[in-house]
């Protein structure tokens, strides 16, 4: 689409320079907590899921501690349920849902279709408060009594334990209408503030990809929001819902749970496949390969993500016939997902690869991905699923996924989109140490945790028989080594914003929209009304790299 | 043989794994996880194609095509930009595999989920953090923390629970279901190989989730019906204190009383008989063999101060000879 | 995508990369910032936006995207709703008759009216029709505040009555006292009298059981009940007093055992959508304090007609709610 001009810088200069952007247009802290700008609600949306993350990440390395051997190494029985419920719900709902969408998403998406915000921006900012009353409630929970229930909050243990629920759950309601607030905007924006000449095939894959996730926003989230109601309810009258002991069916919970939660996973992914989308042309030198089926196999995803969530529920005592439906269906799924995965990997053939940070985590992704994803295929095999619901196996799966995929994803974007963000330049070399230590401390943790499921160690146990503890113990090894690289990391994006080298305009040679506006981008995004007249991964070869600003310009 | 039987009566010990010659799954012993080993390895091996395949990829890309440096200014190779063919054969070939591993998921699931008519039926109590699983004698019944069952013959075992979510996981029989309060639901399994093996319990259900073990004994051809002859013979013959300390781990109450004094989910036993006990509501009681009484049938009824009322009551499930059992064992705890 | 070759495309960006509007959409040139006239003109039109008609397109969107999601919100509910009432349909007959069909219909009127008025009022708006905007807004508001007024009389009704949900359900009236259901079972009544007399009984005997409307023993007493002829078991039936699975005397022990969950659906239902319609009321006065201003008009209309939408889905939702809590058969 773009052409990345650079006659841009010739238009009119905005009342406050040339050099105004939307970091130093105001000052202050009440120019940041009462902005409306999108770029900085997703700045702050950054920093906030980082630091859930960061503390998701603690939690998490509790948790190893403990494990790394049976009966008691550090905590308690009931510290240690705490510990990985509290890891759990903060990963998912504090982080790994709105990571993608609501930080980088919000920064991005009104760049990539040349827009000056989006289309709600009061509702943008609620929708932050309300994940910082989400977080506030969970963290409520955390320092009273933390909630012990597990992430998924099955009742009737969830109406009748003695921990703090209630708030926790709150949070997860709150949370719930931040993440539909976000996905409604977008999905608006979207359709609705496109610039001229922008069809929806000349959008880049990354919008689509929030397009899709924004579309499971508004029709799963409404569902877990009522379902998490009706528990609290359940809780404090004794509403008969799910509790079997006032009349209740405990297996109903279930499924209203996983009519969100299973969609839920693909909120989690989807943006992570278009942020890989975005990178690996960029760093390939080259036209995305299929573009219009990767776009099509995200709305056919979410779509097809909607009618499989009962395979969480192999063992629950649902109907084999209900089973068997669900277990169709889920491999479905894997058609799509593979057609992404296939054309990713074109796309390098005869390209000229560039290796950079954003390259790596994007092909750490492809791999752990596929890793993840095969490991899901085994679990929709309603057979074998038996075997493996609530082992080890399911764990190794979802963290294939989730940390290696979409947490690999969103890193790659954000070393990606970084220079863009902030106008600095991280560190290249510390980058790509990150990287690779991020990709072996990995596997490190979690391939150990497949073989120890296979072999029937259950999940969410605090006491293991001692013929588990090895592969216990190379776990937690790989936990620490994830602990190390992520540290790095995080010091060397701290380092880079401090004091990084100016970024220049396209440091990457990126054809979308957000690449022909400065770095970092004036308030209102563009000086001048970029045009459209083309595919978003067209004209690679129009653009020369100024080794004196070390970024990409128009040839002339 | 005998070992087993000896072990049985010896304290309740840690379930070990049999030694496996899978390097991924567990031992093997029950009819139906043959259905399910070989789709397993199946998997194994399309996963191993698939993920080198990717890798391979690529490798031989980042290698192949690797740019010398920015500044070289090299312009990717012209090549198509879709090709409609290869799209469609690389969503065909996964769909087959798919179709594939679905009917055989389906079958292994199907064979699962329907126990033969004739086989023998035991039921499996779940409630927190133990299991128990019933038995029928000649005359009555009889409760043990183990369960016990013959070779090669369909055992069907229905489950239930008095409090929240488990499930009975045997990882050698690859099977496992859900205990849901309130209902009950059911397994199969038929065992090919005498041995023991793990129990575990795989649905979170609080404190002690990972202590909710037991094990599975597969009794050689015909030896099983002289274990439960003389197993019924013992906990009929069995009274008075006796009786009790058999319940008191039998029955789970272990899981919550110690004998030691040290509080656990519920008050300690040590010292408890003839004891002032101060209920919830501020008034004391002493401890009589009628406050006992009422405490194992109707727990709410008065509640200890200092602990939840999660205790379920064992109505239905504890004989008059075992209240007695249960009451005497604990005079004796002094 | 747009399907010539990659070189046209790179020649066509390459060379002159036009102002804009270069695909021709027979849109407006794309924002320009500055001094631009249709801005100047729009007071209320956000600078994000380019023309008022843009940013109403983008409201309507986000309206109806919103209230799709308020309607699967109560989707879960009527999902709750719909597997226990299959599940316990003689728990659901029996305890309707606790509910004031009239009350309930009234409310239905009041609900329909004000959805008219609030269509009246958006139509008023585009036709910058002051006064009538007025009036409309604040007729609705007055019918949403009878709707709240009337709930209220209900609820304190069951609140005197206990019957409330979960732990807290504990009738003081007894069925039979109650006329709808005399007038409608007389047949029904008689033996419901019966079943009354062995609830007290039972009540008496066990002394712990307060707390917990708990299981079984029962079974024993109720022997003292005839089983009841087949032509006397029919209006039973018809009457919620048993279920169809337990067709034995004692089988309307699971009747109050379950009530609650009824009632638990009841006040979850009515009482969320209660908070929509005070949320609505909140959001009419805001309006009414625009329209006050005179901000409404030909261009500037989609506050009103947004919030109207919103009035109208909970009005929709109210129309499911009453059939299916007031009317059941
Ligand atoms: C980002 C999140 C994410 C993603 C993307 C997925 C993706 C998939 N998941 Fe996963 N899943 C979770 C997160 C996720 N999951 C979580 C959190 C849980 C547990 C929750 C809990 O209990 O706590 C879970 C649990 C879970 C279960 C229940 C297990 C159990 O509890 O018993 C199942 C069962 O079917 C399953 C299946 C799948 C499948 C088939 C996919 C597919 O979408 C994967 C498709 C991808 C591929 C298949 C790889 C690429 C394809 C190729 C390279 C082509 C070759 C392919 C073939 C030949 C088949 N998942
Ligand atoms: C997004 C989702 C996500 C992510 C990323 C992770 C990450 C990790 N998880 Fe988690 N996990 C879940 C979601 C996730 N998990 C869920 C849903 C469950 C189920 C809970 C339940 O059963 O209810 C679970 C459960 C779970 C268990 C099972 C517990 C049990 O069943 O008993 C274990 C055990 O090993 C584990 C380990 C880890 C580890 C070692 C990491 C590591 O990858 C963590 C590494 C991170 C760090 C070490 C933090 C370091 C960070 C910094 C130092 C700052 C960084 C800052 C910047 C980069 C700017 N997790
Ligand atoms: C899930 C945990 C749990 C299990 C299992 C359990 N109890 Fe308890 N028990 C409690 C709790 C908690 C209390 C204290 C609260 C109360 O009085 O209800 C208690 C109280 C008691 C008391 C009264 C003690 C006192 O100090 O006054 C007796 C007697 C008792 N239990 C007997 C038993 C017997 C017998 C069993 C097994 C057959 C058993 N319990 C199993 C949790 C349990
Ligand atoms: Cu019982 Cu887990
Ligand atoms: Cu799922």
């Amino acid at each position: 689409m773009a052409s990345p001009t650079t006659t841009a810088d010739a238009a009119i200069p905005e009342k406050k320079g040339a050099d105004d952007n939307y970091l130093t247009h105001d000052k202050g802290f009440a120019s940041w907590a009462f902005t409306l700008d999108h770029k900085r609600i997703g700045v702050m949306y950054l920093a906030s899921v980082l630091s859930a993350f960061a503390l998701g990440g603690v939690f998490a390395l509790l948790v190893r501690t403990e494990l790394w051997s049976p009966g008691r190494t550090i905590m308690e029985h009931d510290t240690y349920n705490q510990m990985f419920t509290l890891h759990g719900a903060i990963m998912v709902f504090l982080v790994i849902i709105p990571g993608i969408p609501a930080a980088l998403g919000n920064i991005i998406l009104p760049l990539h279709l040349g827009a000056k915000d989006v289309a709600f921006p009061k509702l943008n900012l609620a929708s932050y408060y309300l994940w910082i009353i989400g977080c506030l409630c969970m963290l409520g929970s955390l320092v009273t009594n933390a909630v012990d229930t597990g992430w998924t909050f099955y009742a009737p243990y969830s109406t009748t334990t003695q921990t703090n629920v209630i708030p926790a759950a709150m949070g997860a309601f709150i949370l719930g209408f931040s993440s539909i607030f976000t996905g409604l905007n977008f999905i608006v924006t979207i359709h609705k503030l496109r610039p001229p000449g922008m069809t929806f095939f000349r959008m880049p894959l990354f919008v689509w990809a929030l397009y899709s996730t924004a579309l499971i926003q508004v029709l799963a989230t409404p569902v877990i929001g009522i379902t998490l109601l009706m528990m609290i309810v359940e809780r404090v009258f004794g509403l008969g819902i799910f509790d079997p002991s006032l009349g209740g069916d405990p297996v109903l919970f279930q499924h209203f749970f996983w009519f969100y939660s299973h969609p839920a996973v693909y909120i989690m992914i989807v943006p992570a496949f278009g942020v890989v989308s975005e990178i690996i042309p960029v760093f390939s030198r080259k036209r995305l390969f299929g573009y219009q089926f990767i776009a099509i196999s995200s709305l056919a995803i979410a779509f097809l993500g909607f009618l499989v969530w009962g395979h969480h529920m192999f063992t629950s005592g649902q109907s084999v016939l209900a089973g068997t439906i669900f277990s169709a269906i889920t491999f479905l799924i894997a058609i799509p997902t593979a057609i992404k995965i296939f054309n990713w990997v074109s796309t390098m053939y005869k390209g000229r690869i560039h290796l950079d940070t954003p390259m790596l985590y994007a092909l750490a992704f492809l791999w752990v991905f596929t890793i993840g994803g095969l490991t899901g295929v085994f679990l929709a095999v309603m057979g074998v699923d038996i075997h493996l619901h609530d082992t080890y196996f399911v764990v190794a799966h979802f963290h294939y996924v989730m940390m290696g995929g979409a947490i690999t994803a969103f890193l790659g974007g954000l070393h990606y989109w970084f220079p863009k963000a902030f106008g600095k330049m991280y560190d290249e070399k510390t980058g790509r140490i990150g990287a690779l230590i991020v990709f072996v401390g990995l596997n490190l943790t979690f391939f150990p945790q497949f073989i120890l499921g296979s072999r029937g160690m259950p999940r969410r146990y605090y006491n293991y028989l001692p013929e588990f503890q090895g592969l216990h113990q190379l776990s937690t090894i790989g936990a620490f080594t994830l602990g190390i690289g992520f540290l790095l990391t995080a010091i060397s994006l701290g380092r880079a914003l401090k004091n990084g080298k100016p970024a220049p305009k396209n440091p990457w040679g990126g054809v979308t929209l957000e690449w022909t506006t400065t770095s970092p981008p004036p308030y209102y995004n563009f000086h001048t009304p970029p045009p459209v007249t083309a595919g978003p991964y067209d004209g690679y070869e129009n653009l020369v790299y100024d080794e004196k600003i070390g970024g990409y310009v128009a040839k002339t | 043989m005998t070992l087993h039987l000896l072990a049985l009566l010896a304290e309740p010990q840690l379930p070990k794994l049999a030694p496996s010659d899978s390097f991924w799954l567990p031992v093997d012993a029950s009819v139906t996880s043959r259905n399910i080993d070989w789709v397993w390895d199946f998997m194994i091996w399309v996963s191993l194609l698939v993920t080198i395949g990717v890798f391979v990829a690529i490798f031989h890309f980042i290698t192949k095509y690797k740019a010398k440096s920015r500044a070289a200014n090299e312009i990717a190779e012209k090549s198509a930009e879709h090709n409609t063919a290869l799209e469609i054969t690389w969503s065909v070939l996964p769909l087959f595999v798919c179709i594939a591993l679905f009917v055989w998921g389906f079958k292994g699931f199907v064979d699962l989920r329907t126990p033969p008519k004739e086989a023998m039926e035991l039921h499996a109590n779940a409630q927190k953090w133990k299991w128990t699983f019933d038995y029928k004698c000649a005359t009555g019944g009889m409760t043990d923390d183990t369960l016990h069952v013959p070779i090669d013959r369909p055992v069907r075992m229905l489950i239930s629970s008095v409090d929240v979510l488990h499930a009975l996981y045997i990882p050698s029989f690859r099977t496992k279901m859900d205990a849901v309060p309130g209902r009950y639901t059911d397994l199969w399994f038929q065992a090919t190989k005498a041995g023991d093996y793990p129990i575990f319990c795989a649905e979170y259900c609080g404190t002690s989730h990972s202590d909710m073990l037991s094990h599975v004994v597969v009794h050689p051809a015909g030896q099983y019906e002289t274990w439960l002859k003389g197993a019924c013979e013992k906990a009929d013959s069995m009274v008075g204190p006796e009786r009790g300390k058999k319940l008191y781990s039998q029955q789970g109450c272990e899981t919550c009383h110690t004998i030691d004094g040290t509080p656990k989910i519920g008050p300690s036993w040590k010292g408890l008989f003839g004891k002032m006990e101060m209920m919830a509501d501020g008034t004391p009681y002493k401890v009589d063999e009628n406050y006992l009484r009422e405490s194992m049938m109707d727990p709410t009824a008065k509640v200890v101060q200092g602990f939840a009322p999660s205790m379920p009551t064992y109505k239905g499930k504890l004989s008059d000879k075992d209240i007695d059992g249960l009451i005497e064992f604990i005079k004796t705890l002094k | 995508m747009s399907e010539p070759s990659t070189e046209t495309q790179a020649a066509k960006t390459a060379s002159a990369p036009p102002p804009a509007a270069h695909e021709g959409h027979g849109h407006e040139d794309h924002g320009h910032e500055a001094h631009d006239p249709i801005h100047a003109a729009n007071p209320h039109l956000a600078h994000h936006f380019d023309t008022p008609q843009q940013q109403f397109d983008a409201g309507k969107l986000g309206i109806w995207l919103f209230l799709l999601t308020e309607v699967l919100f109560f989707a879960g509910l009527f999902c709750a709703y719909t597997v226990y009432r299959s599940m316990n349909p003689e728990v659901f007959v029996y305890a309707h008759y606790f509910l004031d069909t009239k009350l309930g219909a009234l409310n239905t009127c009041v609900l329909l009216i004000s959805s008219l008025t609030a269509a009246w009022a958006v139509r008023n708006a585009q036709l910058r029709e002051q006064k009538m905007l007025m009036i409309n807004i604040v007729v609705t508001i007055a019918c949403a505040c009878t709707f709240m007024c009337v709930k209220y009389v209900e609820y304190s009704h069951k609140y005197h009555d206990g019957l409330l949900p979960g732990h807290n359900f504990q009738p003081k009236e007894q069925i039979w006292e109650l006329k709808s259901f005399r007038d409608k079972h007389p047949e029904a009544a008689e033996y419901a009298e019966k079943l009354a007399k062995l609830d007290e009984k039972k009540a008496e005997a066990p002394a712990g059981g307060a707390a917990k409307p708990s299981e079984g023993k029962a079974e024993e007493k109720a022997e003292k009940i005839e089983r009841p002829t087949e032509e006397e078991l029919e209006p039973l039936l018809n009457a919620g007093l048993v279920g169809p699975r337990s067709l034995d005397p004692s089988a309307h022990i699971s009747r109050p055992r379950m009530a609650h969950v009824f009632f638990g659906i009841y006040f979850f239902m009515t009482g969320l959508h209660g908070f929509h319609v005070l949320i609505g009321i909140g959001i009419w006065i805001w309006m009414l304090v625009k329209a006050a201003k005179g901000q409404f008009g030909p261009t500037y209309f989609g506050p009103i007609d947004f919030t109207a939408l919103y009035w109208h889905l909970v009005d929709l939702i109210w129309i499911y709610l009453f059939p299916l809590l007031y009317l059941i058969h």
